[in-house]
């Protein structure tokens, strides 16, 4: 007998921690996010601190003071805080009426096709539908609702109906998956202690809800912020929905300034970060146990 | 205690169905409960207990026959309308509220003042002994704390109804005899009425006064527990109380109480429990526990042992008849696997019943 309990081999005590052969399937992901995620923002990071002309922070200074840049941050908040909390109003009582269908995977189908159809399809679409001469604004002249064709198209309208369109399915299929996650036995025994409807609502199904309605809001709002084709072809991209991504495209594309386009590009980033960073803090003092009504 | 049982008088289901589909998941289910009862609905899984209490909850509309409260009507109401307590399965404990504001949820509900509010979950604590935990989560609870913190919550607003799905059915064996004897004190307690569903026929024997024995969605029979126990009105009652050994034979005679049913051979007395017809195929049913084995050479049911169990006291056997017959028993002694032997049991506790009712 030796003084000491036999060892362990590494690779069984690799193995217990989790880590062994399998763990190597994850090195092509590794890679992928360093090649496409991970370099180019620290090569776009160190671009934006190499301007043209000037000092290290010149096109940040030049950012900030040229109304004409910075306002591109208020106007694309603008659009994307209402849009994200449009689609997740709507979100909310459609999913409580889809939980409850039978023939639910249809409707979550039919729901679900505007992702697929992408925001330029569905643009295309809306500029025959909501234009002049298109049905939407013939048959409110019609019916005699209206006497002259109400402007929908390229302006803001044009692009907060469109991010609508195609960020609803998004917003609805989080929040349907995050309503299911909920024992239906909660609601119950809501009802048999004497709860109606509004009640259950309020006091139980929506606080269990939360965290859920959190993250949606946050994925929803990045996802209208980096708004771009639809700002283009349904708004007034030299105007009232010049949004931030247009901007950087500009100093791109138009001004062939890469350092100045990755500035815009960080401050896209460090905006949308405080807004989710924002979000997910309050997440914090939300309940965020499991959403079931005991062991089960 | 101040927590009681609102008053009433009794409560009726009549001629209650309920149809999924073209699947009867409730046929005709007629039944008066009054206050102050015990009652458990008892049947193997898919008789419709559950369904019938869900009725009764307002959490499943009836597709047939209407429920009054004495002379009120209450089926059109919704469950939040009725105001009975109900005591899920999986407890459905608010995951998100503390001890207390689950326990307070449904007076809170009913706009009642807060400081009566508090006075009021302290005793429904103190009822179900849950001091000092009253500030946790229900996730931080153990399954029997939940359970009892599930009980507290249906019965702090004095329903006239308290409404149990199989509430023990998640706890441990020791936990749940535990559990049962405590359900019975607070039902004692309180005065409350309650039906408590169970597919465990020692939890409903225990616990009820009246059991509702229920089969495919109808109801086969109601009756006191020793009734149940020991005089079983039909063959399928008997098999689910506990007579687990149905042997077929045919009925050579009845005589007052009893009768005779000739099995491979041997007459077996046993008591009739419905019509029997001479001649006519008939089964008789015992208890394991009370079939023994009995010299060769005397009347009873021949078989060959397949094997036996100890049990501490005794051993249980388990013996095959000529015709395949499965009959289980209790033994003294240990039987060799093979062993011809003869079983029998006390007219007594043999109970008889025609095929043809």
């Amino acid at each position: 007998m030796s003084d000491t309990a036999p060892s362990i081999p590494l690779g069984q005590r690799l193995a217990a921690r989790g880590l062994d052969g399998l763990t190597l399937l994850v090195v092509p992901a590794v890679l992928f996010l360093l090649a496409l995620f991970i370099y180019p923002f620290f090569y776009g990071l160190f671009l934006s601190f190499n301007p043209k002309a000037g000092g290290t922070f010149a096109n940040y200074q030049r950012f900030f003071s040229d109304s004409f840049l910075y306002g591109t941050i208020a106007t694309t908040l603008w659009l994307a805080l209402p849009v994200t909390i449009v689609t997740l109003l709507m979100a909310i009582p459609i999913a409580f009426r889809v939980r409850t269908m039978r023939h639910q995977r249809l409707l979550t189908t039919i729901l679900v096709i505007p992702i697929t159809l992408g925001t330029v399809l569905v643009a295309q679409g809306l500029l025959n539908y909501l234009g002049p001469q298109g049905w939407f604004n013939r048959a409110l002249l019609t019916m005699g609702l209206i006497s002259t064709p109400v402007k929908l198209l390229h302006n803001y309208w044009g692009v907060m109906i469109s991010l609508v369109i195609t960020g609803f399915p998004f917003t609805f299929l989080l929040t349907l998956s995050y309503l299911s996650g909920v024992d239906p036995a909660l609601e119950q025994a809501g009802a048999t202690l004497g709860a109606g409807p509004w009640q259950r609502f309020k006091h139980i199904l929506l606080p269990l809800l939360l965290p859920g309605l959190a993250i949606t809001f946050c994925l929803s709002f990045v996802q209208a912020f980096s708004v771009f084709p639809s700002a283009v072809l349904l708004g007034a991209p030299a105007g009232p929905t010049r949004v931030i991504s247009i901007a950087a495209y500009q100093a791109a594309f138009e001004e062939y300034d890469y350092s100045m386009a990755s500035a815009v590009a960080m401050i896209m980033g460090v905006v949308q970060l405080s807004i989710v960073v924002a979000v997910l803090a309050a997440r914090g003092l939300l309940y965020r146990g499991p959403a079931g009504g005991g062991k089960g | 205690m101040t927590i009681q049982a609102a008053n009433f008088k009794e409560l009726r289901l009549d001629r209650l169905s309920r149809d999924f589909g073209t699947h009867n998941a409730l046929k005709d289910v007629s039944l008066t409960i009054r206050q102050g009862e015990f009652i458990a609905l008892l049947g193997p899984s898919g008789c419709g207990k559950s369904t019938t209490l869900n009725i009764i909850a307002g959490l499943l509309p009836a597709t047939g026959g209407g429920i009054w409260l004495d002379e009120k009507r209450i089926d059109p109401l919704r469950p939040e309308e009725r105001g009975f307590g109900m005591v899920f399965q999986n407890y459905a404990l608010f995951p998100h509220m503390s001890v207390t504001k689950n326990i307070g949820f449904g007076l809170k509900m009913r706009g009642v003042a807060k400081a009566e509010i508090e006075r009021r979950v302290a005793e429904a604590v103190a009822l179900v002994r849950l001091q000092g935990q009253t500030e946790k989560l229900p996730g931080q609870l153990s399954g029997g704390q939940q359970q009892r913190v599930a009980i507290a919550r249906a019965i702090v607003v004095e329903p006239p109804l308290v409404l149990m799905d199989e509430p023990l059915s998640n706890l441990d064996a020791k936990l749940r005899l535990e559990m049962r004897a405590e359900i019975r004190r607070i039902h004692n307690t309180l005065g409350a009425t309650t039906i408590y569903v169970t597919h465990d026929q020692e939890e409903a024997l225990s616990l009820a006064d009246r059991i509702v024995v229920m089969r495919d969605g109808q109801v086969r029979q109601v009756g006191i527990p020793e009734d149940l126990f020991s005089r079983p009105d039909h063959l399928d009652v008997a098999e689910f109380m506990g007579f687990r050994n149905k042997i077929a034979g045919k009925a050579a005679s009845v005589a007052g109480e009893h009768a005779t049913v000739v099995i491979d051979g041997a007459a077996i007395v046993g008591r009739a429990r419905n019509t029997i017809t001479q001649g006519a195929a008939a089964h008789v049913a015992i208890r394991p526990e009370d079939l023994h084995p009995v010299a060769a050479g005397s009347v009873g049911l021949k078989a060959q042992v397949i094997s036996t169990e100890f049990r501490g006291r005794e051993f249980v056997g388990f013996a095959r008849m000529a015709d395949g017959t499965d009959l289980s028993f209790l033994a003294r002694d240990k039987l060799a696997p093979g062993a011809e032997i003869t079983l029998a049991a006390e007219p007594d506790r043999v109970l008889v019943y025609g095929d043809a009712a």
